[in-house]
C-alpha cells in the first residue's frame, strides 16, 4: 500500500462521512459545516492527483467565499427549526429512496467499470504535471479558451447587477 | 549519517521542516504576546508587566497555565459541538497557512512546501480564519458573539479583495507565484539599474501602493485595532468570544497571534526583500571594497547562516506595526470600515495592478503615463468622493426598511 493510497483511503472516509452529514443533520449549521469539511477534502483530493492550482481554487472559491456566504444567511436568517425540515410523508420517502437507488445505480454503472481497470492508469501526477501549474491554466484561458472565459465574466457582470437591482430597486 | 541525505529525503527531510517551522511558530507566540503589552505600556506610558521571570519574559507562561487550571463555563443554550471545535477551526489556518512562506534561502530547511502557488496557498489558507470566528460567535447563543462573528466574515471578504489585488500586482512583476521566486527577483538590481541596491517592492512606486494597501489589509484580516469590530468591547463585550473562557479562550488568542505572524511573513517576502538585510546589496559592497575585514563582515551578514535571524527581526517589525496602530489608532466606524475597504483600497488596488499589467505588457514608458494618469483620475474621483465622505451623517433608525 503506497502512502498515496493510505492518504486517499483516509480522506474517503472523512468525505463519505461529511457527505452524508451534509443531508443527515438537522442543523442548518451543522450541515453547512460538513460541506465545508467535504469541500476541504475534495481540495485534498485535487492535491493528491497533482492538480495544485485547481485544489487552491477550491479553496479560495468554496470555503474562502461561497461557504462563508452560505453561513452568513443561515446565520442571519436563524434557518434552525429542525421539526420543519424532517420529512414526514411515507409514499414520498419511498419515491425519494427509490430515485436515489436508481441514481446511484446509473452513476455505478458508469464509474465502476473503469474504476475495475485503475490499476492499470498511469501516475496521475506525472499525467498532470505540465498541464495544471498557473501558467499552463492561464495559458489556455487567455488563447484557446478565451472567447468563452470573457463570457463567463459577462455573465457574472450581469448577475452581480442584476441583484443590485433587486435589492435596491428603490434607489 | 549525511545531513543532506536526510534533509533531500522525501519523508524525513519534510518532516524536519516542519518541525522548525512549527516550532518556531509556537515557541515565538508567547514572546510576541509579552512584547505586545510590553511595547504598548511603553507607548501609553506604564510599565507593563515586569516581575515574572527577566523584564517579565515568563508572564505569558504563567497566564497560559493560569487560563489552563481555569473553571470553563459552558452557558446555557449553546451548540455544544460547534462551540467545542470552533477554537481548534480557528488555529488550524494559523498553523498551516506558514508552510509555503520561507525564511531562508535554503530550499531544503524552508519553506516546508515550495510549491508554485506558493501566494495562492497562503491567502486561500488564511480565509479560513474567518470560520472559527463564525462559527464560535454563532455557537455561543449569544446575541453579541453572532454580530462579532457576522461582522468579522463581512469585514474578512471585503478586505480579502483589495489584498488579493495588491498581491496581483506582486505576482505580475516577479512573475512567478512561488514565495522563494518572489524573494529573489527582489534581490536583483534596483529598478534593473543600480547593482549596489536591491529592488525590495516596497521601494518602487507600485510596490509602495500594493504595500501600503496589504498593510492596511493584513490589519483587517486579523481584526486588530483599527479593524477589531468583531470584538468592540464598547459595542459587543467582547464579540465572538464573550463566552469562551480557559483554555478554549487561550486557543482563539494564540490563533489570533499566530495569523499576525504568518501575515507579517508574507508582507516581509512580498515586499520587504524576504531574509535579506538591508536594501544595499553587500555582496555587491564586499566585491568593491578593498578592507578585508569589511568585506569578510559584509559577506557574514548577507550569508544564509544568519538569514533566519533577518526574517525574524522583519517579523517582529511587523508585529511591532501592528502593536504601534493598536495604541495611536481608534476603532473605526462601522460604516467607515466598509466605505474604506471597498471605496478606497478596492479602486486604488485595481488601478495599481493595471498600471503594472500596462508597464509589464507594453514596456516602462506606456506604464508611466498610464500610472500618471491613473493616478489623477484617482485622485479626481476621490475628491469628489472624501468631501462626500465628510460631508456623511449616519441616520441609524430611519435605514431600516422591511423586505417586501
Amino acid at each position: 500500500m503506497t502512502s498515496d493510497l493510505f492518504v486517499f483511503w483516509t480522506l474517503a472516509v472523512i468525505s463519505v462521512f461529511t457527505g452524508v452529514a451534509v443531508i443527515a443533520t438537522k442543523s442548518a449549521i451543522r450541515s453547512a459545516l460538513a460541506l465545508v469539511v467535504n469541500f476541504f477534502i475534495l481540495a485534498m483530493f485535487y492535491f493528491l492527483l497533482g492538480s495544485q492550482l485547481l485544489g487552491i481554487v477550491q479553496i479560495f472559491v468554496y470555503l474562502g467565499a461561497i461557504m462563508v456566504l452560505f453561513l452568513f444567511c443561515i446565520m442571519l436568517l436563524r434557518v434552525g427549526h429542525a421539526e420543519q425540515l424532517t420529512e414526514t410523508g411515507g409514499l414520498k420517502l419511498a419515491g425519494a429512496g427509490a430515485l436515489s437507488f436508481a441514481f446511484l445505480a446509473l452513476l455505478m454503472s458508469q464509474v465502476l467499470e473503469p474504476v475495475s481497470r485503475t490499476a492499470n492508469l498511469p501516475d496521475p501526477q506525472s499525467v498532470h504535471a505540465g498541464v495544471s501549474t498557473v501558467e499552463a491554466v492561464g495559458a489556455g484561458l487567455f488563447t484557446r479558451w478565451a472567447f468563452p472565459f470573457e463570457v463567463t465574466s459577462v455573465l457574472l457582470l450581469v448577475g452581480i447587477v442584476g441583484s443590485i437591482l433587486l435589492a435596491k430597486r428603490r434607489v | 549519517m549525511d545531513l543532506n541525505a536526510v534533509l533531500a529525503h522525501p519523508f524525513w527531510g519534510a518532516l524536519i521542516r516542519i518541525i522548525i517551522a512549527l516550532g518556531f511558530l509556537l515557541s515565538i507566540v508567547p514572546f510576541l504576546i509579552w512584547w505586545e503589552r510590553r511595547l504598548l505600556s511603553w507607548m501609553q506610558d506604564r510599565i507593563g508587566p515586569s516581575r515574572v521571570g527577566p523584564f517579565g519574559l515568563l508572564q505569558t507562561i504563567c497566564d497560559g497555565v493560569k487560563l489552563f487550571f481555569k473553571e470553563e463555563i459552558q452557558p446555557r443554550g449553546v451548540d455544544r459541538f460547534v462551540w467545542m471545535i470552533a477554537p481548534g477551526i480557528a488555529l488550524f489556518p494559523a498553523m498551516t497557512a506558514y508552510a509555503t512562506i520561507p525564511w531562508g534561502p535554503n530550499l531544503q530547511l524552508t519553506p516546508v512546501a515550495n510549491v508554485n502557488i506558493g501566494v495562492l496557498y497562503v491567502l486561500a489558507i488564511s480565509s479560513l480564519g474567518v470560520y472559527g470566528i463564525v462559527l464560535g460567535g454563532w455557537a455561543s447563543n449569544n446575541k453579541y458573539s453572532l454580530l462579532g462573528g457576522l461582522r468579522s466574515s463581512a469585514q474578512l471578504i471585503s478586505y480579502e479583495l483589495a489584498m488579493g489585488f495588491s498581491l496581483g500586482t506582486v505576482i505580475i512583476a516577479a512573475g512567478s507565484l512561488e514565495l522563494p521566486k518572489i524573494v529573489a527577483s527582489q534581490l536583483e538590481p534596483f529598478w534593473g539599474s543600480v547593482p549596489w541596491l536591491h529592488n525590495w517592492f516596497i521601494l518602487t512606486p507600485w510596490g509602495f501602493i500594493g504595500g501600503m494597501i496589504f498593510l492596511v489589509s493584513m490589519v483587517a484580516e486579523t481584526n486588530r485595532t483599527p479593524f477589531d469590530l468583531p470584538e468592540a468591547e464598547s459595542e459587543l463585550i467582547a464579540g465572538f468570544h464573550t463566552e469562551y473562557s480557559s483554555m478554549k479562550f487561550a486557543v482563539f488568542f494564540m490563533g489570533e497571534y499566530a495569523m499576525m505572524l504568518v501575515f507579517s511573513a508574507l508582507f516581509t517576502v512580498l515586499f520587504l526583500g524576504g531574509w535579506s538585510p538591508l536594501p544595499v546589496n553587500l555582496t555587491y559592497l564586499a566585491d568593491h571594497t578593498s578592507v578585508a575585514w569589511l568585506a569578510g563582515l559584509l559577506r557574514f551578514l548577507e550569508s544564509s547562516w544568519i538569514a533566519g535571524f533577518w526574517f525574524i527581526g522583519k517579523l517582529v517589525g511587523g508585529i511591532s506595526f501592528y502593536i504601534w496602530l493598536r495604541a495611536t489608532l481608534p476603532r473605526l466606524r462601522y460604516d467607515q470600515l466598509m466605505a474604506l475597504g471597498w471605496k478606497g483600497l478596492m479602486p486604488l488596488a485595481i488601478l495599481n495592478l493595471a498600471a503594472v499589467s500596462i508597464w509589464i505588457a507594453f514596456g516602462i514608458v506606456p506604464g508611466l503615463i498610464a500610472a500618471v494618469a491613473i493616478t489623477v483620475l484617482f485622485l479626481l474621483v476621490t475628491m469628489g468622493g472624501l468631501k462626500k465622505f465628510e460631508a456623511r451623517s449616519v441616520t441609524l433608525l430611519d435605514e431600516a426598511v422591511p423586505l417586501r
